[in-house]
């Protein structure tokens, strides 16, 4: 069988996934989530008097918190299959991807295992986050002097 | 007001990613990597900023504001130090949420055991 036929045969028999719906419930769920860093931020402001600047800190320290405790009681997997990119794009996406791979890969010891492979996942958030704020801090230093 | 804002704004960056995962063949793993590309690369031009003033909680949530943090910490130290102090400063307001995920992640392993 030649590799264009054998493609026709693979595609026709992917799930096919609902584009519309998937796009609505990321919507709503990222959307959501946009709601819940707000109310967090107004209740460090104004509940606790925190500056503005820490807030943010706590809130995204609360979110990452909250995303790898669900992560490890073994329900966000649902919730993310569902939700899809309402829940990946967040900062839970990113705490959920770290604790996922720590808890899978400790069973292959603490060094080789949970050390090599805790940023498997998050890694190139890091990676590339690094690389391109470098070259465009760079770019901005020498165009606008910082 | 700025409830919807956040509300507006947090969905259309999530949308836009569930929209170039189900249309193209990219993975979870590349749209967060693309997503802080593209935060970082806002802020040569201060537009992340603005989106963060206007929405709040719903410009700071999603992981493009990660990109954006990451160049104004090594911004803000290059004043001081110049070039050199791009790498000086690269995780200063980032630092806070690695180290509590790498933290929080490692003390959960010790926890909990794998789910099938």
């Amino acid at each position: 069988m030649d590799k264009e036929k054998y493609q026709k045969i693979v595609d026709k028999n992917c799930p096919k996934e609902n584009v519309g719906i998937n796009a609505v419930k990321s919507f709503l769920v990222g959307g959501f989530m946009g709601i819940l860093g707000q109310l967090l931020l107004d209740i460090y402001t104004t509940l606790l008097d925190i500056p503005t600047k820490e807030a943010s800190t706590y809130m995204i320290i609360t979110l990452i918190f909250v995303g790898s405790l669900f992560t490890a009681l073994g329900f966000f997997d649902k919730w993310v299959s569902w939700a899809n990119c309402g829940l990946i794009v967040p900062i839970t996406g990113f705490a959920h991807a770290m604790t996922s791979a720590a808890i899978e890969y400790r069973k292959e010891g603490f060094v080789l295992g949970l050390g090599a492979n805790i940023f498997k996942l998050t890694g190139s958030v890091i990676l590339y986050g690094v690389v391109s704020a470098y070259f465009f801090g760079l770019i901005r230093v020498l165009l606008f002097g910082g | 007001m700025i409830y919807l804002r956040a509300f507006l704004v947090a969905g259309t960056i999530c949308t836009i990613g569930q929209l170039i995962l189900d249309n193209t063949k990219l993975t979870p793993g590349h749209i967060t990597a693309l997503f802080v590309v593209c935060g970082a690369f806002l802020d040569i031009f201060n537009l992340y900023d603005k989106l963060v003033i206007f929405a709040g909680g719903g410009a700071l949530v999603p992981i493009t504001s990660f990109g954006h943090l990451l160049i104004h910490g090594a911004l803000e130290n290059s004043v001081k130090y110049g070039i050199t102090g791009l790498a000086m400063g690269m995780f200063d307001l980032t630092a806070s949420g690695i180290t509590s995920a790498i933290v929080i992640a490692f003390i959960l392993s010790l926890i909990f055991k794998p789910k099938d």
